[in-house]
């Protein structure tokens, strides 16, 4: 007999589930904010209110000016916006563009983009454990014609929090904005004060999907990449005005919720952390064992394929992610893990939210060294 | 670049997916006497990684990657 099998989504880190605040704004302004803001009849000044009271709800959230805010289409938009247009602004003062090698893919293709236009790209490196090698940010943001420095403020692929305030206090002292990628902890951890540019998520935090946040602070030379438009300043188009004012509403609840759920969810992956590395043989546990996000834990198991275990983990009910070459539609291996120099193959990223319960915790640990077993088993590798 | 004075022993893992290349060094590398270099020729893009990862997690010496899609590992243990 097998009992009931209650599914556990271990893929925060993707998309967390639609907090319940958000789900009960997102219902209301559908009713109620379906208008073209920009419009000047009472249906489009309603919209208008909703409109404010996001953007003033997210400022308040961020510690920010409203004005300083715009809502984008997603989180790589945001991204896109945030570094291409944070390189036009600043054009005059040079082409080259800093990040760190783990930054996000939406700030890697846009690096891409600026390179292809001509642009330079320098990419810092990090340590085994995914640290910034901050020596090398310090030297590189210093040289002359850097024109923007981008680092995420924690990986979204292993957890470890990077040295922002250090890495802001470099390219002050360069007089380089600093842009952040801050979609891993906006809503869960404080973010580090210093930088000119931060974007996040809002489906990262319990929002619905299709909403990016693009902070540009007062004083920041920043070009907006699209071509003229009269609404949002990081993104053309009219604004998705539910999905935005449930986005805001979802973070002023993760935000209230953020210390209470980091303080029930950083044990259990220190409970993960430590019991993988103890139960199942040949495991690289990867990331910074202290300095991580609170919710997401990633670990390699020798000689098995990261699909395989992907697959075998989903049919017994846990949704988790891996940064394996197999997985990818690129069949490259993560090039966060490329970056770190750990083992690639047999990768899940296993990341938590508010509705993550240690039994959920529990019943993966309990089941996963079988799991990889009877994989090992399957491929021959037993004893290898 | 100095020649080699023997050509290492060579295991074909081209087209091979990960975890393949890294399970067929598992497994040729005890057979071969200690000290001895084996060249792994492998075209994913992961065995640059998982290579070096392995020499690590199992104590053997990873050599570098002489030319692109292969990686030299002596036995050290």
């Amino acid at each position: 007999m097998t009992s009931l099998l209650v599914p556990a989504y271990f893929d925060a880190a993707s998309a967390a589930p639609l907090h319940p605040v958000a789900r009960d704004a997102l219902v209301a302004a559908l009713a109620d904010g379906w208008a073209d803001p920009a419009r000047l009849y009472t249906q489009a000044r309603r919209a208008r209110q909703l409109l404010d009271a996001a953007r003033a709800a997210v400022a308040e959230t961020l510690d920010v000016r409203p004005d300083e805010v715009s809502f984008t289409g997603s989180g790589t938009a945001a991204a896109h916006a945030a570094v291409l247009g944070g390189l036009a602004g600043r054009r005059r003062v040079g082409a080259a563009f800093v990040h760190s090698a783990i930054e996000h893919s939406a700030v890697l293709h846009s690096a891409e983009r600026h390179e292809a236009a001509g642009g330079a790209a320098h990419s810092v490196g990090v340590d085994h454990l995914g640290r910034l090698d901050l020596a090398g940010w310090r030297a590189v943001v210093a040289e002359p014609g850097v024109a923007l420095a981008a680092l995420i403020t924690a990986s979204h692929e292993v957890g470890t929090v990077q040295p922002v305030a250090e890495a802001a206090k470099a390219c002050r002292a360069a007089g380089v904005p600093l842009y952040v990628d801050a979609a891993q902890s906006v809503g869960r951890v404080p973010v580090p004060g210093g930088w000119s540019l931060l974007t996040a998520s809002a489906h990262k935090w319990g929002g619905p999907p299709g909403v990016g946040v693009l902070i540009v602070r007062k004083g920041t030379r920043w070009l907006s990449p699209y071509p003229t438009d009269e609404r949002e300043a990081g993104a053309p188009g009219v604004p998705n005005l539910p999905s935005i004012v449930a986005a805001a509403a979802g973070l002023r609840a993760a935000a209230a919720e953020a210390e209470t759920e980091a303080a029930r969810l950083a044990p259990l992956v220190d409970r993960i952390r430590a019991t993988v590395a103890a139960t199942v043989p040949d495991v690289e546990v990867v990331g910074d064992p202290v300095d991580r996000l609170p919710h997401l834990v990633t670990f390699s198991c020798l000689y098995v394929d990261g699909e395989a275990l992907l697959h075998a983990l989903d049919r017994r009910g846990f949704a988790v992610s891996s940064g394996s070459s197999c997985t990818s539609s690129t069949l490259r291996p993560s090039h966060v893990l490329e970056a770190m120099g750990v083992l690639s193959h047999g990768n899940i990223r296993v990341s938590l939210h508010r509705d993550s319960t240690a039994e959920q915790v529990d019943r993966f640990l309990g089941e996963l060294p079988e799991i990889v077993a009877a994989l090992r088993a399957e491929a021959g590798v037993v004893g290898l | 670049m100095t020649p080699a004075t023997a050509t290492p022993e060579t295991l074909d893992c081209r087209g091979q997916r990960c975890p393949l290349p890294v399970i067929a060094l598992a497994e040729r590398l005890p057979e071969l006497p200690v000290g001895a270099v084996l060249r792994v020729l492998a075209d994913d893009p992961a065995a640059a990684n998982d290579v070096p990862a392995w020499c690590r997690m199992r104590g053997q010496e990873y050599l570098g990657s002489p030319e692109p899609d292969a990686y030299d590992v002596r036995r050290s243990r």
